[in-house]
């Protein structure tokens, strides 16, 4: 609605086809009308709202997991086992913080370029017609519930697994990272390739977008200097979007560190670490707190809890890293262009 | 008191969520019932509705859900007044919301722990919870070995298999239990379950009583070896032993469809056993009934000697105070109850993959039911 229209102004309205007089504007701008104090009131509260969530979240899981760490007989940080309901209760989460961790590293490493090639495509190469296609479809991909990669990764992706896992472990099973004992291809590797296509959308979209801001002075100063495209993105669009870039990345991060059924669903889960990514093992925070909790006791119930704290406090540390790095790099932010 | 009035509370909010979904699912379940005709009708004659009605709450073990599924049926059927609501949210859910007063009864693959029935005097006055087993079933251990119809295996073997010191098929122990099968040179994918499960108890709680030597892990409902590969829920690893060549993985028999085949078990009996119901019916026959006073809790014995008992079984009890039942779900809680431990009730069990109670034990049930106050 146009706000020039609007029946509550305090000053006599002008005639609604009139433009606006000097004064309606000056009134409109400033914060005294009852609407704007309802507005910033409004704002303000969801503002402090967020934060007292976080905060309760965080004090509810810090309390639940005291609970657990306390009775726990085996070190919470380095045990690989899980058993809260054995006596004596042992459980750690060594196991679950590497399997996220490394999941995540794989899905990331993959991920991220893919995504920031789409989205160059979509923005510098393709004509218009396409790119709009193609973003239509990626964004598609973001709304396909995670229990539908899950069912499609455990039926179709990991019965297509075994050529690349027999490739990569004939050329590259020396490293011993890389080595493959012909199980069944439920592994970190392929969690990894999986987690990389659910995150591919959230990264390609942002990506885009923060490409899309570039000021068209830089690519055309570029251009009048003699540059080729790909100079031109790499002088121009890459530096101005790589804290976009970042902010994206750490988006999808998110997703994936947190990514709960579709894990549960391809995931060999073992509890315990092995050197392999391709072999049978690991486990992540959210699958096994997903697999575990339905016959949980309340011991059970806490430890997992504590679990959760960990992957909150790793998420919190992430945020903050991707903060400190976009910070430091504020002069190509969009703000300032 | 306060508490009180919230788990009121909190109980009319779930009793609302169910009759909503109860109304949704009543169109579905009415189209089917037609279809089977007469033999429900039938049946439906013996159930005794005595004066129960209203809502009849309860969650529990996963594993019996089939059998509740097939139960509520009949029994809505011939009982209208009456709706039953059972959440299949896992054992220990199960006995949690039971002794927090929501639920009229639960249902478990184990039986309650002194600690857990210490907690539920609280909820049964001048009372306490109550194992009764209800639903047998036998665990089926299916393989997927390419050229190789009938497996027979015993203890010591399987539990190496699934402890990863037997890693190929075509291994001496195996070789020597199955002269006659042309056993390949093939990797054994073992596959676990990834979630904490009451199948997954009773199979370790087999191999410890019945390998004690090659099996050093206590029972648990988690996994506890390490090695091996893993799935969530019996369909799960079920899905993984049809489409992995090599595997071999436990689970509820009614879960080994579709092309599954299922290990013959030796036994000290002269032949090996296969999994049916009717041989773990025969095997729960052998269990020591252990709980005092009105509890029944059994004792299974997992290393029968009989002919054609079946050594892996699951037994699941439903949980009821003996005393100090809600009045107002009381009528409905025993009508129910004794449905499903009536010979109709005990008669559906077989075509859905679970073993029937033997006779000696499902009449104590009974009798312990009509003692129910």
């Amino acid at each position: 609605m146009d706000i020039t229209t609007d029946s509550h102004k305090p000053t006599p309205a002008p005639a609604p086809q009139q433009p606006p007089t000097a004064e309606a504007k000056r009134a409109a701008r400033g914060a005294t009308r009852p609407g704007d104090r309802i507005f910033l009131g409004l704002s303000r509260g969801s503002g402090i709202f967020v934060l007292v969530i976080m905060a309760a979240i965080a004090a509810f899981l810090t309390y639940r997991a005291s609970i657990a760490i306390s009775k726990d007989e085996a070190n919470f940080f380095t045990t690989f086992e899980w058993n809260p309901s054995g006596i004596p209760a042992e459980f750690g989460i060594a196991v679950l913080a590497f399997g996220t961790v490394v999941s995540s590293i794989i899905a990331m490493v993959i991920a991220v370029p893919i995504a920031v090639g789409i989205a160059l495509f979509i923005t510098h190469y393709a004509p218009r017609k396409l790119g709009g296609a193609i973003a239509y479809v990626i964004d598609l991909l973001a709304a396909v519930p995670s229990i539908v990669y899950g069912l499609w990764g455990a039926l179709v992706l990991v019965p297509h697994m075994e050529g690349l896992f027999g490739w990569l472990d004939q050329y590259f099973g020396w490293t011993g990272v890389l080595d493959w004992n012909e199980g069944p291809p439920r592994s970190l590797f392929t969690v990894g390739i999986l987690l990389a296509i659910m995150i591919l959308p959230i990264i390609t979209n942002v990506s885009r977008e923060v490409f899309r801001q570039v000021p068209q002075t830089h690519e055309e100063a570029a251009l009048a200097l003699g540059a080729t495209r790909w100079e031109v993105i790499r002088m121009s669009v890459l530096p101005f979007g790589r804290s976009g870039i970042i902010s994206a990345s750490m988006l999808g991060l998110g997703r994936a560190l947190g990514e709960t059924m579709a894990v549960a669903m391809v995931l060999s889960s073992t509890f315990d670490i092995n050197a392999s990514l391709l072999n049978a093992g690991g486990g992540t925070f959210a699958q096994n707190i997903a697999s575990k909790f339905n016959e949980a006791t309340p011991m059970g119930r806490d430890a997992l809890i504590a679990s959760g704290l960990v992957l909150f406090v790793i998420t919190l540390l992430v945020n903050g890293a991707a903060r400190l790095i976009i910070a430091r790099r504020k002069e190509y932010s969009g703000a300032n262009a | 008191m306060k508490l009180q009035r919230m788990n009121r509370r909190a109980l009319a909010l779930g009793a609302l969520a169910v009759s909503g979904a109860l109304a949704l699912t009543a169109c579905g379940s009415d189209d089917t019932s037609g279809g089977d005709g007469g033999a429900s009708a039938t049946a439906n004659s013996n159930i005794k509705c005595d004066d129960a009605k209203g809502q009849l709450q309860a969650s529990g073990s996963s594993a019996q859900k089939n059998a509740i599924d097939a139960w509520v049926k009949a029994y809505t059927t011939a009982c209208k007044d009456v709706q039953v609501n059972y959440r299949p949210d896992g054992s220990g859910a199960g006995i949690t919301a039971f002794n927090q007063g929501q639920t009229a009864f639960a249902g478990s693959d184990s039986a309650l722990k002194p600690e857990e029935v210490e907690a539920s005097k609280k909820v049964c006055t001048d009372g306490q919870g109550i194992n009764l087993p209800m639903v047998g079933g036998p665990i089926a251990v299916g393989f997927n070995v390419p050229g190789v119809d009938t497996l027979v295996l015993d203890a010591s073997t399987l539990a190496k298999i699934f402890d990863s010191q037997i890693t190929n098929w075509n291994d001496e122990a195996i070789a020597k239990l199955n002269p006659d099968a042309k056993l390949p040179d093939l990797k054994i994918q073992a596959f676990h379950r990834s979630d904490e499960s009451g199948t997954t108890d009773n199979f370790t709680k087999y191999l410890k009583a019945a390998a004690p030597k090659d099996w050093k892990y206590e029972p648990a409902k988690a996994w506890a070896a390490k090695g091996g590969q893993s799935a969530p829920q019996s369909s799960g690893v079920a899905q993984q032993v049809k489409q992995t060549s090599g595997a071999i993985s436990y689970f509820e028999l009614s879960y080994a469809k579709d092309g599954i085949k299922t290990v013959d078990i030796k036994t000290e009996a002269a032949e090996p056993v296969k999994a049916t119901v009717e041989n773990a019916t025969a095997a729960i026959g052998a269990a020591k009934v252990v709980g005092t006073g009105k509890d029944l809790a059994l004792e299974l014995d997992y290393t029968p000697s009989a002919d054609g008992a079946y050594p892996m079984v699951l037994v699941t009890y439903e949980i009821a105070c003996d005393k100090g039942n809600k009045a107002d779900t009381l009528p409905a809680t025993k009508s129910f109850l004794n449905y499903m431990a009536s010979e109709d009730g005990q008669g559906l069990l077989a075509d859905a993959g679970y073993a029937p109670m033997p006779t000696e034990i499902i009449t104590k049930v009974r009798e312990t039911i009509s003692g129910l106050s």
